[in-house]
């Protein structure tokens, strides 16, 4: 009897038994979403992947003349060896890595301590004027870090692009380190990343209850010691955190480093490989895409070893715990001064500039009303004010109206999709809490976070480039259908996670209440996950729309002419002779984003919860 | 309906063990309390019995119908078992009104409109909140969300009604509303109710019987009067009876006739009949044993009375609480508690008697921790 007790009791084999065991898993539709889940997931990352790992390994058509005897398909260490061990190797690797991880060091270096200060004075001092501040602080996350790159060109452009920028213009000689480069680089890439870093640590210190600081106070620390030895320790791991997610981010960067690096062949990893992507051979951008991968993930894994879970880099909610705020005294109003000049250095100035240049007809021509025309939005190419004018303005080019076509397309399709797979993600996960599908979807999901937007859209390019399965999926490269997939699953891991927030708010109880009223597995979903999942769905959506509708990166691999988006079309443009044209694209995207995050918002979407 | 069987049933979470061997029969009409500490399986009992969990051994019969045949790995959906369940947090739909939460199960049995409102007004009604029909949830406080989901419970009539911990969320006063409200609808539907908690006070005042669970088996079952009066181990006596009971280590020595208890506080001899036959203990062996005294079972006099079983004790402490006071006392080293009704006045340090009544212990065998000497249910006769 005591054993009885102990063991799990092993039931005999009979038919009966396989019947109801049958019965129970297939009848339950539930099962059936898993499974279905598990194997979509499965081979929309992982094989995908793995298809990419084994072409590096491989013999492509294209370096059968460089492999003497080889076949196509043949095992082969060609390209490894041409990356790590070529006389190239320096030129290929070690310089674009060295500039990736130095532009990620300083980069990380800069926009954590200011995101992270920043955030401590709007959280917990008692600046004035908090609300409006806090929403400009939050505002250059929202616009895409490209765009930032084309204010930087339309203020430091110099006579090497052909154009000139506002300085250039005013008769300033803008030397190319300036203009271009890492120094460009860094600082518009911390001028994009900060905002994230001030996210995640003014999450964490919401979550400080204050009477812990007030505890210090009465203990005898001062200001500056309460901050060192309370504050700082307990939003500590957010900082780490942000740290660890700014250099990975920063390192997979394509858009910034390509505007401002490329015109003095000054090249990052990311870029590095899209050549090697797009031309050849090919096998060597994959083995780079690999590399960034690694490098990439395992920046985050090491953040999780040192931070602990998986949780701690989102960014923790607040408590609604009693908050009292730190008085800062005298140094209120010059630091009021300092955020706004900063504001103005940062978003205002920039923005101010973008639009001016895409009304100028001389970049770097100066304000006067001689120099300003609408040609850049509605002109056309027999009234052009200048001969070197390459494309009608923007509404009345078919150019752009196609791009932005395919840009409301791609973003409207791929987030539908997207959001309402997140969703299901989310569902699964929850409901598995602790069960082995449930970790596994987790797992599976998260993949696609780990890789920077044009490593993952590589593997994507490895993975649908030629015919699969023997024909069944034909080749997808230069179709709409591949570029929707590349974006759909990229946005993975945030739909899902911001499916799981909102599944979690439903209690399984209110699932069981209506199970044991005798409503099935459907009928559960659409009367009572639905109506309730309906906000969180709207805005997981939204971020996604808005997340799709500006990237560059992700998709730059992949673009043929055909397939063209607003973003795409801006960063070819930025590379012409009229910038002008990329500039008002650019301001396009900014005004699409900024509603979109004001309709998100109605429906309670955190901006916190998007990622850059 | 038919009485409810539950035959060896087993369940566990991964490799923890939360249910081990639970045999448990629930007559018709009976209003089952599993009562039991937090995380002793109680609340997994109720939720096998209501098929949102399938152990991995056992069988669970309903009259004379199958549900659970674990060996068979058939499991009866909860929505065919004609039962309903009423969640420790309600549960009550966000989305919907009061009406619809409770219609809802309703219009799932495709039910026509005129039957529907009939029903819901009637499940309302005997809960006393029409008038809250068109409300929200949020928009109804704690004790009438609650009667709302015994609504939504009690509207398709079910078989058989489990409540889990309903009471938890109430404040104080709406709780013995609620326990009132839940004994008259035992009696007036009939229902055979199985209701899951911790409280023993709530088990005690509400239950036809008691199932007693400790770390997932079930220890004991019986009356309310059964269980307070015997409960059938230390931990079962311990946790049971408010303020709880005294424990007083003594030896003991039994001789086959008669079982003799010396304690700090004397000498007692308890005859056979009065004594549990199935447990092991020594004989004409002395052995350790506590003996298990209720509070309520003190009397305390100022004078040496002529009564018998009376010890002279010291009054430690006194506190009196308005319609009781609570006195400590102590005896050698013994200490324990007495309890009078209305305000009495006693000096700390003050000389009392405490009349102890040997036929109202119980006596546990310390080593084993069991019952072996029943405590005597009967009244005592009135002073």
């Amino acid at each position: 009897m005591p054993n009885r007790k102990q063991l799990k009791h092993k039931h005999p084999f009979s038919w009966e038994r396989f019947k109801n065991q049958f019965r129970n898993v297939i009848g339950n539709p539930f099962n059936v979403i898993v499974m279905f889940s598990l194997i979509l997931l499965f081979s929309l990352i992982v094989i995908p992947l793995f298809t990419m790992i084994g072409n590096t390994f491989s013999v492509a058509k294209a370096e059968l003349r460089n492999i003497p005897g080889a076949q196509i398909g043949d095992f082969t260490l060609f390209y490894w060896k041409y990356l790590l061990a070529s006389p190239l190797t320096s030129a290929i690797l070690w310089e674009p890595l060295l500039h990736s991880l130095t532009i990620g060091f300083f980069v990380t270096l800069i926009s954590v301590p200011l995101g992270a200060s920043l955030a401590w004075l709007m959280v917990r001092s008692d600046i004035p004027g908090k609300k409006l501040l806090g929403m400009l602080i939050i505002i250059p996350y929202m616009i895409p870090s490209w765009c930032k790159a084309l204010s930087w060109l339309a203020v430091f452009r110099n006579s090497t692009s052909g154009s000139l920028g506002l300085l250039t213009g005013l008769g300033l000689a803008v030397p190319d380190w300036l203009a271009y480069g890492p120094f460009a680089i860094i600082c518009v890439m911390t001028m994009h990343y900060y905002a994230f870093s001030y996210i995640m640590v003014s999450g964490s210190l919401r979550s400080v209850n204050s009477e812990l600081e007030e505890m210090g106070e009465i203990q005898g620390a001062n200001k500056i010691q309460i901050l060192r030895k309370i504050t700082f320790p307990l939003v500590l791991p957010a900082v780490l955190s942000a740290a660890i997610m700014t250099i990975s981010k920063s390192i997979g960067s394509y858009g910034v480093a390509a505007n401002l690096g490329n015109r003095i062949s000054y090249y990052v990893l990311a870029t590095r490989m899209k050549e090697f992507i797009n031309d050849s051979p090919k096998g060597v951008g994959y083995a780079m895409s690999i590399l960034m991968i690694l490098l990439a993930s395992g920046t985050i894994f090491a953040n999780q070893k040192m931070v602990g879970v998986r949780k701690s880099y989102a960014t923790i909610g607040g408590k609604g715990t009693r908050s009292n705020l730190m008085h800062i005294g005298h140094a209120k109003y010059p630091l009021l001064v300092m955020i706004a000049l900063f504001l103005v250095v940062a978003m205002v100035m920039p923005t101010f500039v973008l639009v001016m240049e895409s009304f100028q007809i001389y970049t770097g021509g100066g304000y006067g009303l001689e120099n300003l025309s609408l040609y850049a939005w509605i002109g056309t190419l027999d009234k052009a004010p200048l001969e070197s004018y390459a494309y009608n303005g923007i509404f009345r080019n078919t150019e752009f109206v196609r791009a932005l076509l395919n840009t409301v397309k791609l973003s409207i399709i791929a987030s539908i999709l997207t959001a309402f797979c997140g969703q299901f993600f989310g569902y699964i996960s929850t409901r598995g809490r602790g069960k082995w599908y449930g970790r596994l979807t987790e797992q599976f999901v998260f993949i696609p976070y780990l890789m920077p937007g044009v490593a993952f859209s590589a593997i994507y390019f490895a993975m649908f480039s030629q015919p699969r399965l023997g024909g069944i999926i034909p080749s997808l490269y230069g179709t709409f259908m591949l570029i929707l997939l590349v974006s759909i699953v990229k946005h993975f891991p945030f739909a899902s996670r911001s499916g799981s927030a909102n599944m979690m708010q439903i209690s399984v109880e209110l699932e069981e209440a209506a199970d044991i009223a005798g409503a099935s597995f459907w009928r559960r979903i659409r009367r009572i996950v639905i109506p309730l999942a309906k906000n969180g769905f709207i805005s997981g959506f939204m971020l996604v729309f808005i997340s799709i509708a500006k990237e560059l990166d992700l998709i730059v691999i992949l673009m043929t002419p055909a397939n063209y988006t607003l973003s795409f079309l801006a960063f070819e443009y930025s590379k012409s002779l009229m910038p002008q044209c990329a500039d008002a694209i650019a301001i396009i995207i900014l005004l699409f984003i900024l509603v979109c995050y004001r309709i998100a918002n109605a429906f309670g979407a955190d901006i916190g919860k998007s990622w850059g | 309906m038919s009485r409810i069987e539950l035959q060896h049933i087993d369940k566990f979470y991964g490799e923890n063990h939360v249910l081990r061997d639970i045999n448990l029969t629930i007559e018709d009409g009976d209003f089952m309390t599993l009562l039991g500490p937090s995380g002793c399986g109680k609340t997994t009992t109720l939720r096998v019995i209501s098929g949102l969990e399938k152990p991995q051994n056992g069988v669970m019969m309903m009259g004379d119908r199958v549900i659970i045949d674990a060996e068979k790995a058939f499991y009866e959906a909860p929505s065919k078992r004609n039962l309903n369940l009423v969640f420790q947090s309600y549960a009550l739909w966000p989305h919907m009104t009061a009406f619809e939460n409770v219609a809802f199960g309703l219009q799932i049995k495709k039910l026509s409109k005129h039957d529907i409102e009939e029903r819901v007004m009637s499940a309302l009604h005997k809960m006393r909140i029409e008038e809250f029909r068109n409300r929200y949830p949020n928009e109804l406080s704690g004790g009438q969300q609650q009667r709302v989901a015994i609504a939504r419970a009690i509207a398709t009539s079910p078989k058989l009604l489990l409540l889990d911990e309903p009471l938890s969320n109430l404040d104080a006063r709406l709780r013995i509303d609620m326990r009132a409200e839940l004994k008259r609808l035992h009696r007036e539907t009939g229902t055979t109710i199985i209701y899951v908690t911790h409280d023993q006070v709530e088990a005690l005042t509400m239950s036809t019987k008691i199932a007693l669970f400790k770390k997932g088996e079930i220890a004991q079952v019986g009356t309310p009067l059964e269980l307070y009066t015997n409960p059938i181990d230390l931990a079962a006596a311990d946790f049971i009876g408010n303020p709880r009971i005294n424990f007083i280590d003594g030896k003991a020595l039994f001789d086959g006739s008669e079982l003799r208890v010396t304690s700090e506080l004397g000498e007692y001899r308890f005859p056979k009949t009065a004594m549990k036959t199935d447990e092991e203990y020594p004989e004409n062996k002395e052995f350790d044993c506590v003996l298990g005294i209720r509070p309520e079972m003190v009397e305390i006099e100022t004078e040496e009375g002529e009564a018998g079983h009376s010890v002279q004790a010291t009054v430690y402490a006194s506190q009196p609480a308005g319609s009781e006071t609570l006195i400590s006392l102590t005896v050698g080293k013994a200490e324990f508690l007495a309890i009078q009704i209305g305000l009495n006045e006693y000096d700390i340090n003050q000389n009392v008697f405490a009349i102890l009544h040997p036929s109202r212990m119980n006596v546990y065998n310390k080593e084993t921790g069991r019952l072996i000497k029943y405590a005597s249910a009967k009244r005592l006769k009135a002073r």
